[in-house]
């Protein structure tokens, strides 16, 4: 087994256990090994159970659940506010995108009405996480299959946009800055003319970083059709976001269920047909610069107004409020302990996150608390494909099939 | 009838695209399989026979004019105080036409619920999830195992009647060399608030208000 050293797998005896009874002598049989749960490409807590016939895998089970915090049954036991913070501790690489849906679920199902300017921060915000969650992915998968620079380059510019996080709401990563109608606080000055600033020069960081990877023989020998899935079979299997537009189709929620600013937003949405590795890996590159698109529309059309709803029922009143009316000092106590009745009824928000599409479905019964708050995870449906996509791959391919698919345990096991 | 564009920038959730008539539509379609077609900030939800599913969501992915080609999820829910106390809920979208339908049923815990993992594959890890986290079961999924929790968990935590804090909490023990699974024990009881207000009125009687309507 020390020959498997390079290729970084643990294995336990008591897995072995499981492979075929021994025939007589010479017989070669397979066996099963256990990719991680503690292996830095299996990026986070993901193991694997591998089949094995020599280096080929035969078949490959994924074992989740190690990171299963139980969130949908500690919602049930939370305000709708209070809720929200857990939506940033699911896809902890792109938090605000997790907490776009709830909070858009809550809107929905509460017929709350948002402000512009407030659809228009929600947007660039969710498109600068994008941006992040893209970095992250990106890079990781180059590291992945051996690459090491990407990662160390485009890391700082991660903790620029992370900067903007912590400008915008005082936290870099678990921001719970959107809220149910609009942002928790407005931006400070500034911070538009800041981030355009940093789109200017963040596309030539992507070229230098692109140019080192797309066209090097490693890494295309590494992703090029491999892992291959074709359209028919994305759609059977649960795919969205960039993992389905790498197999040829043009979908994409921002496009087709516009939701906050999007209708206004001007962008294009990439699609590669091949569906391999190497393709998703693309499209993801090319969603970036897309993305930078969007995010500058919003910075230079940014309205004017308000940052939130004026409702005083979902949205609390200013601290300089409070301290003269007592009706904003009473709403304010009403908000912070009993918290927005939502009307009974159910419903599914489903957004395009930047893994594919993360879907809420909100059961309310007309009470401060859900009674169901289910998180349709978006890396639930792509880790399940592992099997399918890994069948005849040598081993070797795993990891980079895997990171070609973006997982986040914190998502995929909620 | 025909399919109506989704209505773009009136509000800040995303809308898909409509039916013009969809609950007369989806009646002929389906027909006694359907118990209620309903419509709730413009989803569409129907309530079908249990038994049928599988029939329903054929019927749905291949008529020319819904298309719902995609399983997004299953998902169950607790009603405890429903005759069949789960709900399992299917979400269905069609990528032709920009259509979302949810698809519910009920059933009590005993009586299985169909699989669909012959239609949609993806079907699997979310039946397993229903399986593993309300109980119930699913015929003719291949893998039924748990998923989300512990290898060796007992019982079902996301039922209404399963206590938040669990039964089992478990700690590394020096003395044995591993992982020892012992009942919950917690330093100060489990804090629950009310915040729903007394002055509305209280489905419960108050503490200290036991005595209140004795003479």
């Amino acid at each position: 087994m020390s020959s498997l050293g390079n290729a970084g797998v643990a294995w336990t005896a008591e897995d072995t256990t499981d492979v075929l009874p021994p025939k007589d002598g010479n017989e070669i049989q397979n066996y099963m090994i256990n990719f991680g749960p503690q292996h830095p490409a299996a990026h986070g807590v993901l193991r694997l159970v591998m089949e094995l016939d020599g280096e080929i895998i035969e078949r490959c089970d994924p074992h989740i659940g190690l990171l299963h915090r139980g969130t949908e049954k500690l919602i049930e036991y939370k305000t709708y506010l209070q809720a929200l913070p857990y939506m940033d501790r699911l896809d902890y690489v792109s938090p605000m995108c997790m907490e776009h849906s709830y909070v858009l679920a809550v809107e929905k199902l509460a017929g709350i009405e948002v402000p512009l300017r407030a659809k228009y921060l929600r947007t660039m915000f969710a498109e600068i996480t994008r941006i992040l969650n893209h970095i992250l992915n990106t890079t990781t998968h180059a590291m992945d299959v051996g690459a090491m620079t990407p990662i160390l380059w485009l890391f700082e510019e991660r903790e620029k946009l992370m900067e903007f996080y912590e400008r915008v709401s005082g936290a870099r990563f678990h921001a719970a800055w959107f809220r149910p109608g609009g942002v928790a606080k407005d931006i400070p000055d500034g911070l538009l003319q800041d981030i355009l600033d940093w789109c200017d020069g963040f596309p030539r960081v992507l070229d230098e970083m692109q140019a080192l990877v797309a066209d090097n023989r490693i890494f295309k020998q590494r992703n090029v059709d491999i892992g291959i899935i074709s359209k028919e079979d994305a759609i059977r299997w649960g795919f969205t976001g960039p993992c389905i537009r790498a197999s040829g189709v043009a979908w994409d929620l921002r496009k087709s269920q516009p939701y906050d600013a999007y209708h206004l937003m001007d962008f294009d949405v990439p699609v590669s047909t091949d569906g391999d590795c190497y393709a998703r890996f693309m499209v993801r590159m090319q969603e970036m610069r897309e993305s930078l698109k969007i995010i500058r529309q919003c910075a230079r059309e940014m309205p004017e107004g308000r940052h939130i709803t004026v409702n005083r029922k979902v949205a609390p009143p200013s601290r300089g409020e409070m301290k003269r009316s007592m009706e904003a000092l009473i709403h304010h106590f009403k908000l912070y302990t009993e918290g927005t009745h939502v009307p009974a009824g159910d419903t599914y928000v489903g957004t395009e996150s930047p893994k594919g599409e993360f879907g809420i479905y909100l059961v309310a019964d007309g009470t401060n608390k859900p009674w169901r708050c289910h998180i349709r995870a978006t890396g639930m449906a792509h880790l399940q494909a592992m099997d399918f996509l890994c069948k005849g791959h040598m081993l070797a391919d795993a990891p980079a099939i895997l990171g070609s698919l973006d997982i986040v345990f914190g998502e995929v096991d909620r | 009838m025909s399919i109506v564009a989704p209505e773009l920038g009136k509000h800040s959730w995303p809308v898909t695209a409509a039916h013009s008539d969809i609950a007369a539509r989806l009646t002929a379609l389906l027909g006694d399989a359907v118990v209620a077609v309903s419509e709730h900030c413009g989803d569409v939800a129907i309530d079908i026979v249990r038994d049928r599913l599988v029939e329903v969501v054929l019927k749905l992915r291949d008529a020319d004019d819904l298309k719902l080609n995609q399983l997004i999820d299953i998902c169950g829910a607790d009603y405890p105080e429903r005759a069949e106390r789960f709900e399992v809920v299917t979400h269905l979208l069609s990528m032709a036409h920009n259509l979302r339908l949810r698809i519910r049923l009920s059933t009590d815990g005993a009586a299985p619920v169909p699989t669909l993992t012959e239609i949609y594959p993806n079907a699997g890890w979310y039946e397993r999830e229903t399986w593993d986290c309300y109980g119930v079961m699913f015929t003719g999924n291949p893998d039924m195992r748990r998923i989300l929790t512990d290898y060796g968990f007992e019982g079902h935590p996301f039922r209404k009647d399963f206590p938040l804090t669990g039964h089992v909490e478990l700690r590394w023990s020096e003395e044995h060399k591993r992982v020892v699974y012992e009942p919950v024990k917690l330093a100060q009881d489990f804090r629950n608030f009310d915040f729903l207000s007394p002055w509305e009125g209280t489905d419960y009687v108050l503490p200290g208000d036991e005595k209140a309507g004795q003479p």
